[in-house]
């Protein structure tokens, strides 16, 4: 199981340890940064790193390494799950996952390291049940804390931690009763040369903040549920009446929670909302070229595109650009050769040999359209009384979005 | 307090220390705070261990966590002090609120000092018969805690049982934990039977597996991955139960549910409707897993590279799912096209060619090269698309890009080994880069591209003289290259190239100091100097060709990571036995390494040499050795010969090579076929667990055993000191043992049992080693039941059923030779479908076919038929001619060879006509003898 954790920061200082077992000497990270002077960016790391008596296992999230070390034979997936929950849960507890952010709560980042695992075996990692065991730090609570001499460690056992509903602690009370449910889409997507899409998928998820007072029970149902095959569901769900009646029907977390993510693949069409219309060109005599991108929406319901922003890495010989756009602004970058432009641009740019050809990336939002057609038909309550207010919003994002020149 | 004065930061512990042992319990309480963030960044603060265990009475459970926290940190290093803690920590384990019971205990078991372990037990013991669930999960962990401290303890005080139990609790996040626990203590005492899985446990835990945590479900999941059910009814209903968690939103209980599926669905048969709609449903969670974090998705890959191997069609149509975007970290790129290459087929390739094309222009290095080695896979792979793969690379080499100018050469080497004689028109482009290459590798490839095609390069001598300039600066690789290439070259036109050839050789013998490349020299020179026709042989010897197959994971090897998919096993695609440390003692045998047909597909050097090795399966039958054929010929469907042309030219070249070469042949051993290696393994306890499922499965059916000869004096006590012997031999179900009555006839004790076998035709050891419990007191007799298995090591014997065994006991060592039936041998699948088996026996040439007579037996055709069956001679179909009964049977060997027979049975005549027909005739008179055994008695 999970030996100890390291957090390292991008310039290499180890700023946290924590050991669930005996105590591993902070040499064995030694490996870690052989291995991370070998890649060039952070990104690029390894995430599984075998050193002669350990494995070394690491995410990279808010420019921090989360290392965990473990002796025998561990599924990975299960380590690194375990640390994107520490992430989210610091983010959760903090509001931010940083390094001075950890080090000013370091007790109790200390305090909450020790309820997730014991021996290495995850004991708590839900949020609701480890915000009752300790209490997120606030300025009110720090200052109730010092008049009152009480804790922010609660001496209650958290009740959903054994109920059937762990994720769900008793006893919510709320004067507003809200639900709200965001149904947000990315579309991952390769442009080729030509314009016409080589992939083409969607990441969907749902995400919900409920505040009910109670034990609400809540079903969402689709208009075309069909196009929900591959699914995966917070543990909330009920999976028996998914499979025979497509509905949703669970007993949802305090707060906000991912209710259901989905992947709209490949074999059913995608539309793709933009097209880009570009001519980059190098040439060998002069060192000069030409950089043109025109974005422009295609089917996209009557819904307007947001927030478009072009991102394309140049080769090393780029020196400047020269940029005219038609709308919005442009920046380049010398350092990292990246153009941001919004709107039309053209510009001539001096090149000394073209070598490969820049991709670009491309970002946009498009509110109020799920692109994949996706729509909620009724969300009901049972269980409790009162009339809660519901919402429901759509989003559609560009994700890996990249256009090839 | 005396050791304070070499502390750096002294100032700040005297603070500290005061602040400790102040009244106000809010000082106290910061003041512990603050040891404990010195401690979180590294800082020694061990100096305080008094003054903070004094704060561990309190009722503030802050304060307490805070200390148990200081507590399990600096314990092991002030072992004396700490026992200042333990009445406190019993103390708390009565505590009326479970959360601080299970803190007290939870705390204990971290708290890694003997004296302090000793006052565990009996808190331990109570927690874990706890009113509370939160307590008793607990407890659960803490014994596996305390079994990592001592784990002698933890046996003796009989927790083990008490886990046990656990799995039956009511609470579902306490079967979990004692999952995990037992899990985590099984890995450090392989043998011991812990997690004893039967149809009723594995309800509950299927029952516990909806409700409880999603590490729960890991663990849970990865326990029923360890379960064998016991037939392809029980799989599927588990499959069912398990299948959906695939759509959790933890990608670790996705992953582990679909090495539960993997495993099982081996049992299910693919006729079922349920197999198809499993591999239906198996599809999309891992196309899921791909769109997680990178960390996610680099294990996922890892793991799907496996499962694109064992079951193709999951995800053949997801290929798109694999394309690289441009900002993926470098690890899942080189991921994904290792997998995108696993999954091109004619029907994809042209899409995965412009794929591949554009990778090839990217900016990191490895990538593309990575990208322009899979060009040259995928025309290897995808035969139609070599033409298209070509003229790819031709653009890219157009490119003089230097490092993808490089790689292309590598691999256009492979796709002319793979297609020799069609795609040579691109060599006058290949030369003109022949100035850029600097890394070995391409030197070498573009050398070996020159000296195969010697005779179609005008200028071949000259570009081969400007390499042999530097030569000694060269790489090995090149150097070794460089001199066959000339060699090559000089047969292919002697007379303008003498002058080059005789540089080389002094080169080559005098002036290096690589032995390699000195005694290859020396062959050569000899080789030319005394029988050039014989040189060109050698040198110039057809090559066997590559295959896209070479990058694959052995079959063997394969079966076994499928068992460990999600596991770190998976990602090293490696068996844990070979990393793990400490191992997880089930011994998985490592198999044997790769051997040289890879690397000399990798690389053209050691031309000759590695051509010989090569062809090392097809050398050995051509010495007509019964063992060659033994092994080689067991492939049940009609195949076509070896190849014996080439391989006789071949034999030549062994020879001549001498026996440096005899190594590289290897033992007999190596030359098995790997397609026969899984039904081989029948009966063999060794295999892994899919070959197990194989048991199972092959094994229903036939339950009556095989007929069992009476036991027969082997050892007369005459000639053992006392000790006689007498045995026979068993098979049931599937298991071959000899079963032994040992007699004391001696005055005197025996014991020390031991038993071993010669080497045999079959290769049949004994599975477990003489068991004999008790000393054996005089005119004392003892049954024993030895297990056997057909992994042993093959020689030839004669007869071929002799068993020379040797037994040992305190007196001597003696030895005695047995003859055994060939039908223990007879393997339960042995029935042989009736197309193939027309087709196998017209293939079988008729020289091979024997003739027996079966006198005196009585039986009728029903008879003898359901007879044969439970010796596993299966009755593959009846056919009445002319009044007479034809019964057409089929038998297999262990070791995989197939009988065919064909009994005539003429109502009223007592006397059977036997014909058999085997690849390998010499066993037909021992098949034989089986009959006539089986049928008389």
């Amino acid at each position: 199981m999970i030996h100890s954790l390291f957090l390292i920061n991008s310039s290499g200082d180890i700023f946290l340890e924590k050991h669930w077992k005996s105590v591993v000497s902070r040499s064995v990270c030694d490996y870690f940064f052989e291995a991370q002077e070998r890649a060039t960016e952070a990104e690029n790391v390894p995430p599984v790193i075998p050193t002669p008596h350990h494995y070394l296992l690491s995410v990279y999230r808010h420019k921090i390494f989360f290392v965990a070390v473990i002796q025998t034979e561990v599924p990975p997936l299960f380590v690194i799950e375990f640390l994107h929950r520490v992430v989210d849960t610091f983010q959760d507890y903090f509001g931010v996952c940083s390094e001075p952010v950890i080090k000013d709560n370091v007790v109790v980042v200390y305090e909450v390291l020790e309820e997730m695992l014991d021996n290495g075996f995850p004991l708590a990692t839900e949020s609701n049940i480890l915000k009752e065991l300790i209490k997120p730090p606030t300025i009110l609570r720090t200052v109730v804390n010092t008049i009152t001499g009480s804790t922010n460690v609660g001496d209650q056992l958290p009740t959903g931690q054994l109920s059937v509903v762990p994720w769900r602690r008793t006893g919510v009370k709320y004067t507003n009763n809200e639900a709200y449910f965001d149904v947000i889409e990315e579309i991952d997507a390769i442009i080729d040369k030509s314009g016409s899409p080589i992939t083409a998928e969607i990441q969907g998820v749902i995400d919900a903040c409920v505040k009910l007072t109670g034990m609400p029970d809540l079903t969402l149902s689709f208009m075309n549920p069909r196009l929900l095959d591959d699914v995966s569901f917070h543990p909330c769900v009920r999976f028996k009446r998914w499979e025979s009646e497509r509905i949703l029907s669970f007993i949802p977390p305090d707060g906000n929670f991912r209710l259901l993510s989905y992947h709209v693949s490949a074999q059913n069409l995608v539309a793709i909302p933009v097209y880009v219309k570009h001519n980059i060109s190098f040439r060998d005599s002069s060192s000069l070229g030409r950089f043109e991108i025109t974005v422009g929406p295609k089917q996209t319901m009557g819904k307007t595109i947001e927030g478009v922003i072009v991102t394309s890495q140049m080769p090393k010989g780029v020196l400047n650009m020269s940029l005219t756009p038609s709308q919005g602004t442009h920046t380049f970058d010398p350092v990292t050769k990246l153009p941001s432009l919004k709107g039309t641009v053209s510009l001539q740019a001096g090149a000394s040999k073209p070598d490969e050809n820049p991709t670009i990336n491309l970002q946009f939002k498009i509110q109020q359209l799920a692109i994949s057609g996706l729509k909620v038909n009724r969300l009901d309550m049972y269980g409790e009384k009162y009339k809660p207010f519901k919402g429901i919003k759509y989003m559609t994002k560009a994700g890996k979005f990249q256009v090839r020149t | 307090m005396d050791c304070l004065c070499v502390l750096p930061f002294l100032g700040e512990i005297f603070e500290l220390k005061a602040e400790l042992n102040s009244d106000k319990k809010e000082k106290k309480k910061e003041a512990v705070k603050k040891v404990i963030a010195s401690m979180t960044v590294g800082k020694d603060v061990s100096a305080l261990f008094p003054d903070v265990v004094n704060c561990m009475q309190t009722d503030n459970l802050e304060l307490k966590k805070l200390v148990y926290l200081y507590l399990m940190n600096y314990a092991k290093s002030q072992p004396d002090m700490a026992i200042m803690a333990v009445n406190t920590f019993v103390k708390d384990c009565e505590d009326p609120n479970p959360l601080i019971r299970a803190l007290a205990v939870r705390t204990m078991g971290c708290i890694r000092v003997d004296k302090i372990t000793e006052y565990l037990c009996e808190p331990l013991r109570k927690c874990l018969k706890d009113e509370d669930p939160y307590v008793r999960k607990t407890a659960a962990v803490c014994v596996a805690k305390l079994h990592d401290i001592n784990a002698q303890l933890v046996e003796d005080q009989g927790f083990l049982d008490t886990l046990k139990d656990l799995i039956s609790d009511s609470n579902p996040m306490v079967v979990a934990n004692a999952v995990a626990a037992l899990s985590e203590i099984a890995e450090s005492h392989p043998s011991s039977n812990l997690l004893d899985l039967n149809p009723q446990s594995i309800n509950k835990l299927l029952t516990a597996l909806n409700e409880c945590t999603e590490w729960g479900q890991i663990f849970i999941l990865d326990c029923l991955a360890n379960y064998t059910p016991k037939d392809d009814r029980e799989a599927q209903s588990i499959c069912e139960r398990v299948t959906p968690r695939l759509s959790h939103a933890n990608s670790a209980v996705v992953l582990s549910a679909v090495k539960v599926l993997m495993k099982f669905m081996e049992m299910l048969s693919k006729d079922l409707d349920y197999y198809g709609t499993l591999l239906k449903k198996l599809a999309p969670p891992l196309v899921t897993l791909l769109s997680a974090e990178p960390e996610l998705q680099y294990v996922a890959l890892r793991n799907i590279n496996l499962i694109v191997q064992k079951r193709p069609e999951i995800l053949k149509h997801e290929m798109k799912v694999f394309f690289v975007k441009y900002n993926d970290p470098i690890y899942v790129k080189l991921e994904k096209l290792d997998i995108m290459i696993r999954l091109a087929s004619q029907a994809n390739i042209a899409q995965v060619l412009a794929e591949l094309k554009e990778y090839a222009t990217e900016v990191d290095v490895d990538f593309v090269r990575k990208a322009v080695r899979a060009i040259g896979r995928c025309a290897i792979k995808v035969e139609q698309s070599a033409e298209r793969c070509v003229s790819t690379l031709l653009d890219l080499i157009q490119t003089k890009v230097n490092y993808v100018v490089q790689e292309a050469i590598v691999v256009i080497k492979d796709i002319f080994r793979k297609y020799p004689n069609k795609y040579e028109s691109v060599i006058a482009t290949l030369c003109e880069n022949l100035d850029s290459l600097d890394e070995p590798e391409a030197r070498a490839a573009m050398i070996w591209i020159v000296g195969e095609y010697a005779e179609r390069i005008d200028n071949a001598d000259e570009l081969l003289e400007s390499f042999l300039e530097g030569f000694h600066d060269e790489s090995t690789q090149v150097q070794l290259q460089l001199l066959t290439a000339i060699v090559k070259l000089f047969l292919k036109k002697p007379t303008e190239t003498q002058e080059l050839v005789q540089q080389v050789l002094s080169l080559a013998t005098q002036d290096s100091d690589n032995p390699d490349l000195r005694d290859r020299g020396y062959i050569y020179w000899r080789l030319l100097s005394t029988d050039p026709v014989a040189a060109k042989e050698v040198v110039l010897a057809e090559k066997p060709l590559i295959s896209e197959e070479t990058d694959l994971i052995e079959p063997t090897l394969l079966d076994e990571l499928i068992c460990y998919i999600g596991t770190l096993a998976s990602v090293y695609h490696k068996p844990p036995s070979t990393f793990v440390e400490g191992g997880r003692g089930v011994v998985h045998k490592s198999l044997p390494p790769r051997t040289a047909s890879n690397e000399s597909v990798e690389s053209p050097e050691t031309a000759p040499a590695g051509t010989a090795s090569n062809e090392q399966p097809d050398v050995i039958p051509t010495q007509g050795d019964l063992l060659g054929d033994l092994l080689n010929l067991d492939l049940g469907p009609p195949v076509s010969g070896p190849p014996l042309a080439t391989s006789s030219v071949q034999m030549g070249a062994v020879d001549l090579l001498g026996g440096g070469l005899d190594s590289l042949i290897g033992g007999p051993n190596f030359v098995a076929p790997p397609a026969a290696a899984v039904p081989a393994n029948l009966g063999a306890p060794m295999g892994s667990g899919l070959s197990d499922l194989f048991d199972l499965t092959s094994g229903v059916g036939t339950l009556s055993g095989s007929y069992v000869a009476p036991k027969a004096v082997w050892l007369p006590a005459m000639k053992a000191k006392g000790l006689e012997i007498s045995g026979t031999f068993t098979r049931h179900v599937g298991s071959i043992s000899m079963d032994l009555q040992l007699t004391n006839k001696a005055l005197q004790v025996m014991t020390d049992f031991a038993i071993q076998f010669n080497r045999n035709s079959f290769g049949l050891a004994p599975a477990a080693p003489l068991q004999v419990h008790a000393p054996l007191s005089p005119n004392q007799t003892v049954e024993i039941s030895l297990p056997l298995n057909t992994v042993g090591s093959v020689m030839k014997m004669e007869p071929l059923n002799n068993l020379q065994v040797a037994v040992k006991n305190n007196i001597d060592v003696f030895y005695f030779s047995t003859l055994y039936p060939l039908h223990i041998l007879f393997v339960e699948d042995g029935k042989m479908d009736r197309q193939m088996f027309l087709a196998t026996w017209k293939d079988i040439p008729n020289e091979n076919e024997a003739q027996f007579q079966i006198r005196e037996c009585p039986l009728n055709a029903e008879a003898v038929s359901s007879r044969l069956q439970s010796s596993n001679i299966f009755t593959v179909a009846k056919r009445n001619v002319e009044g007479q009964d034809m019964l057409y049977q089929s038998l297999k060997l262990t070791n995989g060879i197939w009988v065919l027979a064909e009994l005539r049975i003429q109502p009223g005549n007592p006397s059977f006509t036997l014909s058999l027909k085997c690849r390998a005739p010499e066993v037909s008179q021992h098949v034989y003898q089986a009959y006539e055994t089986i049928l008389k008695n």
